[in-house]
């Protein structure tokens, strides 16, 4: 008999490999930690098993045993328990692994049932790789090279389908690619909670539709469009824009919420094509809302800030104007932890009050949560506030009629929108830091502009208060500057002291000035971020309710 | 290191008088001058291309005046020096090839990149870029240099097809949902 190593783990042998493994693994993620790749279609670890595009057939054995007696049967060539083969293939997907269970994955039935499989999804198949945004990253693509057996024996006419069915407003459906794996299905009924795609019809006529009357409208419809193996869910907003294969990926932060979502931006040549989400199962799975999609159509839209004159000139402006009155700075929960850090140095320097500014939406319980603002935690970490931001700046407000504020430096925040009206603006002498114009650019006297996220490297700090860092996709902007070297000139001109403005040394400053950094680096963050020790704000009553991997401080305490 | 003395041998009295060397030099010289010439007045006159000359590359339409190229970015992939580049579009969903979904917005070859390999028509599904027998190229700036999309049709022209694609695609759509 063979034991599991652990109480969890069961030892299976995979094409005679042993490996133990968490007990409730199916075959496909036993097959993976031992490097086998078992080619599937419908499967995805994040829903739950179909089993009916039958493409991870596999062979599957048991210890022989006597069964009167229970006692193993041995082998005499080989001196080992001899296997009992099931002599028909078997599903990978939905096999859960039992102790001293063998696989096989490379044997010839296995060989000949992928060919078989492959053979039946290419019949209908139109094969217009050329016209697919799929192309590039289709699993059909990979599978048949890969597994199938490499031309056609079908003469008969193809089956015809809806093409180019506009199935919501961001997804394009051509029925003649699907494969019906039924993942999209299972996503709309099991995560989004919007069930409204099904199969019509039957045997080779299966269609996928949407509900008479009903569209594909919820705001994580994309995702039916990342998990589709094939190009029979395309995104609206990125057909045929570019193919994949020119597209560099980098890891980024959702900026929408407080949830951060992880990303993966795909640009060319200093233009972005998409936004993905990117797996981390702490925070997001593999889901990202809609919106967060669409968020790299501000790099170049139309109200962007262009520079003026330049940097050292306005920085020099902005410096010798801070110097002057008395300054209230008003940060951001969309700034960068290294630069919310720079921020609070600064007003710590010109002996100012710093504010940021508190954006609240509404949550949906998933991906997208009640704080707007990607890091408001980072603010409360890096002491740029002490307190949980309100909507309204009503102190600074305040202040400035009753002429104790004189100067204000906005990091990017449009002060308006925070309930200032544009005679205290025109009463006070406004700096402004920020990648687009507003109506407090437009007051400001001297405007500094910086780089949208996608532009610059940083980390945030989620809802989970978990670290995670973005690095930059695209060049930034001509004549822009990065947020944390302006702020470090603004620091040095006012007579700050400056370390340096680069990752690292920002970073080393932070590790010996903030203690929930101590020993940490930009370099050594994990790519699935770092969790913080949230125990010095556990008295704040944070806005978020409950989503997908988070449980409100609150909750969690009456739980 | 060792050396060998060769001997030269002495000359003739025919070699030494010069004459058999003059006399088979100008045999030449006359055959030639009854010959029919071997060079040509070009630019007036323009040699023979042979078949699968590499020429300039160009785009070309299906004999129904269809645009071939669907904007894959396979040649712009495969290009060695990177010469061409593509922005794709979409076709118009009411015309008559609405069914080819994809059609190229911009389609420029940059002339003074292009080492005229040939990998782009080699590599083109939809064989709708050729390299064809224009072989002298010129222009007064590098912007004239670039191919655009109207002057690789205008290069290009129609050539015969073979297969039809996408009106057999048409034609099998039309049938089958009249079996509907």
């Amino acid at each position: 008999m063979i034991q599991p190593a652990k109480p969890d783990l069961v030892t299976v042998f995979i094409d005679g490999k042993e490996i133990a493994v968490p007990k409730g693994t199916n075959v496909i993620e036993a097959a993976r930690m031992v490097g086998t790749d078992v080619p599937h279609y419908c499967y995805h670890p994040k829903l739950t098993v179909a089993g009916n595009c039958r493409m991870c057939l596999i062979e599957l054995g048991m210890p022989m045993a006597d069964r009167a007696t229970r006692e193993p049967i041995m082998d005499p060539e080989t001196g080992k328990q001899k296997i009992n083969w099931i002599p028909r293939p078997q599903i990978g997907c939905g096999t859960t692994v039992v102790p001293g269970m063998h696989v096989k994955t490379q044997s010839p039935m296995v060989k000949e049932c992928r060919e078989g499989v492959m053979e039946f999804l290419l019949i209908n198949h139109p094969l217009d790789c050329p016209i697919c945004d799929q192309a590039g990253e289709c699993k059909l693509q990979e599978q048949a090279t890969g597994y199938g057996r490499g031309y056609s024996r079908f003469i008969e006419q193809k089956n015809v389908k809806p093409k180019r069915t506009q199935l919501g407003p961001r997804v394009t459906l051509d029925d003649e690619r699907c494969v019906l794996c039924s993942r999209c299905i299972r996503f709309c009924q099991e995560v989004a909670k919007d069930d409204v795609l099904g199969f019509v019809d039957r045997g080779s006529y299966s269609t996928l539709t949407c509900y008479p009357g009903k569209e594909l409208t919820n705001n994580y419809s994309l995702n039916t469009v990342d998990i589709c193996p094939v190009g029979a869910l395309t995104s609206t907003d990125f057909r045929f824009k570019m193919r994949v294969w020119f597209l560099k990926q980098s890891n980024s932060i959702c900026t929408e919420s407080s949830v951060g979502a992880n990303t993966v931006v795909w640009s060319r040549e200093g233009v972005i094509y998409r936004i993905t989400p990117r797996q981390n199962d702490e925070v997001n799975d593999t889901w990202m809302a809609d919106s967060g999609r669409i968020l790299y159509k501000e790099v170049q839209s139309g109200n962007r800030l262009k520079p003026t004159s330049d940097l050292k000139t306005s920085v020099a402006a902005a410096g010798s104007l801070l110097q002057d009155g008395a300054v209230a700075v008003v940060g951001s929960g969309r700034s960068s932890v290294e630069e919310q850090f720079l921020t609070a140095k600064l007003a710590k320097q010109l002996g100012a009050t710093s504010y940021i500014v508190a954006r609240h939406g509404e949550e949906d319980g998933l991906l997208i949560s009640k704080d707007r603002n990607p890091n408001t935690r980072g603010a409360l970490v890096t002491g740029l506030i002490s307190d949980l931001p309100a909507t309204e700046l009503s102190d600074l407000s305040a202040d400035i009629d009753a002429g104790k504020v004189t100067t204000i430096l906005s990091v990017g925040e449009d002060l308006t929108a925070a309930g200032l009206s544009a005679e205290q603006l025109a009463k006070v002498t406004l700096v402004y830091l920020g990648s687009h114009a507003n109506a407090t650019s437009a007051a400001a006297k001297v405007i500094i502009p910086t780089l949208t996220v996608f532009e610059k490297s940083g980390s945030f700090i989620n809802q989970q208060f978990r670290l995670q860092k973005f690095a930059s996709t695209i060049p930034g902007l001509a004549g822009a500057a990065d947020d944390r070297v302006v702020l470090d000139q603004l620091l040095a001109d006012v007579g700050g002291a400056s370390a340096g403005s680069d990752l690292p040394s920002v970073w080393a400053e932070l590790s010996a000035q903030i203690p929930a950094f101590a020993n940490t680096a930009y370099a050594n963050i994990p790519a699935t971020g770092l969790l913080l020790d949230s125990s010095n704000w556990s008295g704040l009553d944070f806005p978020e309710g409950e989503s997908l991997h988070f449980k409100p401080a609150a909750a969690e305490a009456t739980a | 290191m060792s050396f060998k003395t060769v001997e030269r041998k002495p000359l003739t009295f025919a070699e030494r008088t010069y004459v058999p060397q003059i006399v088979n030099g100008l045999m030449t010289t006359f055959k030639k001058m009854v010959k029919p010439n071997e060079t040509l007045e070009y630019p007036e006159a323009r040699p023979p291309i042979p078949e699968g000359y590499r020429g300039v590359p160009t785009l070309v339409k299906d004999p129904n005046g269809r645009e071939k190229c669907v904007s894959c970015q396979l040649c712009e992939f495969v290009c060695p020096p990177k010469a061409i580049r593509i922005k794709p579009g979409e076709i118009d969903p009411t015309s008559d090839s609405a069914h080819v979904e994809k059609a190229p917005e911009a389609f420029d070859i940059d002339m003074l990149r292009c080492i005229y390999c040939g990998l782009c028509q080699e590599v083109c599904p939809e064989e709708a870029i050729w390299l064809q027998n224009v072989f002298s190229l010129s222009g007064y700036t590098r912007e004239e240099m670039v191919n655009d999309k109207d002057k690789l049709y205008e290069l290009g022209g129609t050539l015969p097809d073979k297969h039809f694609k996408w009106d057999q695609k048409k034609a099998a759509e039309d049938r089958g949902n009249a079996a509907h």
